[in-house]
């Protein structure tokens, strides 16, 4: 595959018109979102920026290390950026950094071991990124629910201990709803694509002169995958995380 | 863990029991016993009676003092088998969705006893058609009794029952009352209810123990810890 675009500084300065018009409605709506978009625009310049040097020594030094740390990196700032999204779930850094790192060994390892792509860094650290990226998402998701469900409910938990049920019984309708709440999001976007929308992976293809039927089967084989590791890292830092509301001799805890 | 035969002075013991949440001191240095039978448990809101309930049922642990059941410290009981046999029936009702019978179901599986789910609403002063409805339909009346008949789905020696008619009106908690007495003849079973009506508890048990402020003013026979 030859990549046939080439994009300049300045087109990428061209497209800030648009970031200019998104400030401009904040500014007249009063939506007092000003700051943030700026804040967006530059941070996603400088980390994509960084991360797109950072790619180009991996590719250009070709070891499988390199990628292991990167994406591990990936991993460590996904559950920490993850945590902040789940703050009434008490000690959310483990269950969700677990979440991550399983969901993205699990379907990179099974995407390679069925001779989908190959254990390089050009096929490794992009699709690495987005199952640790879309992970983050579902697992933050999973846990923002699953902290607002026992917050809201805990008579009805406890209630349900006081009939000797275990914490697991109690809390898995709840566990239940969240990991409903992560995944349906992905499974949504994924009925309709094509439809309503072109996935990100096929439209930089088609942009980079590929065919669109190579263009829709990577974006399939992409599709599948991200249900795959969504869903895992929804199940384990769910399956984690409710145990935190509980102590060891099944009570639910109390939270400042 | 009915205790084999053996009677049972005092059913549960309470030593300098204290418990904090956050900066407020909700019991300080409670002690008391309770002995089988019925014992409400009265103070004004706020003086700990319900917290105390939940201290009972191990659903929490105090942060200082020892509580016993049966002469045994309730540490040493598996919680789980404890609140099968100990049942706390909770102010609020919260039943699972799904139906009467489904709740009694669960409740009875938990507790590894075979369900007559006739016999438990009857006993909770709810006809047998309750057992098809839906929670979601149960006026909180009738949620409240389906709580009772749940309870006693796991055939507990002892039931614990936050303010059981807290949202009733006075029909509804005569009959709620008048089904507790009609337990205690029936059943092999104690009581201990918390309240904060003194009346109810003169009508509903024969001890008492008052708590004021996190604190026990008076624990003994009913006139005398009422007085």
């Amino acid at each position: 595959m030859t990549t046939l675009i080439d994009v300049s500084l300045g087109q990428v300065a061209a497209a800030l018109a648009l970031v200019a018009f998104a400030t401009a409605i904040s500014f007249w709506r009063r939506t007092d979102l000003e700051r943030d978009i700026v804040v967006a625009t530059v941070r996603s310049f400088v980390q994509l920026t960084a991360i797109g040097y950072a790619i180009k020594l991996i590719f250009e030094a070709d070891t499988i290390w390199l990628v292991v740390a990167l994406l591990s990196v990936m991993v460590l700032f996904g559950a920490i950026t993850a945590r902040s999204r789940a703050k009434k779930v008490p000690g959310a850094f483990w269950p969700l950094l677990i979440g991550l790192a399983i969901a993205a060994a699990s379907t990179l390892g099974l995407v390679v071991a069925l001779g989908i792509f190959e254990a390089t860094p050009r096929y490794l650290v992009p699709v690495g990124g987005m199952m640790i990226g879309n992970a983050m998402t579902a697992s933050a998701v999973a846990l923002n629910r699953l902290g607002d469900e026992v917050s809201e409910s805990r008579a009805a938990i406890e209630a349900t201990l006081a009939l000797g049920a275990t914490a697991r019984e109690a809390a898995a309708p709840f566990v239940r709803r969240a990991l409903r709440s992560g995944t349906i999001a992905l499974i949504d976007s994924t009925k309709t694509t094509g439809l309503i929308f072109f996935p990100g992976t096929m439209v930089g293809m088609l942009l980079a002169g590929a065919e669109p039927t190579d263009a829709v089967r990577l974006q399939l084989i992409l599709l599948y995958a991200l249900l795959g590791s969504t869903a895992i890292a929804a199940l384990v830092a769910t399956g984690l995380a409710y145990r935190n509301f509980f102590t060891p001799a099944q009570q639910l805890r109390e939270l400042s | 863990m009915r205790g084999c035969g053996i009677i049972h002075r005092v059913l549960f013991e309470l030593r300098d029991v204290s418990l904090s949440r956050g900066n407020r001191r909700v019991l300080d240095g409670v002690s008391a016993e309770i002995h089988p039978g019925a014992t409400a448990i009265v103070g004004p809101s706020g003086s700990g009676k319900s917290t105390l309930l939940r201290l009972l049922d191990r659903l929490a642990d105090p942060d200082a003092g020892t509580i016993a059941y049966r002469d045994r410290p309730l540490v040493e009981y598996d919680p789980l088998a404890l609140r099968r046999e100990v049942s706390l029936v909770p102010q609020l009702p919260s039943l699972l969705d799904g139906t009467v019978a489904s709740n009694l179901a669960y409740a009875a599986e938990l507790a590894g006893k075979d369900l007559d789910a006739g016999r438990c609403l009857g006993l909770a002063g709810l006809d047998a058609e309750f057992a098809a409805r839906e929670v979601a339909e149960l006026s909180v009346g009738e949620r409240q009794r389906a709580m009772l008949a749940r309870a006693l789905a796991q055939e507990p020696s002892v039931l614990l029952l936050d303010e059981p008619t807290s949202a009733l009106d006075h029909d509804a908690r005569d009959a709620v009352e008048a089904t507790l007495a009609e337990l205690r003849r029936e059943l092999d079973i104690s009581l201990i209810v918390v309240s904060h009506d003194p009346e109810q508890a003169r009508r509903l048990a024969e001890r008492a123990v008052r708590l004021q402020a996190g604190r026990v003013a008076a624990c003994g026979a009913l006139e005398e810890a009422l007085a």
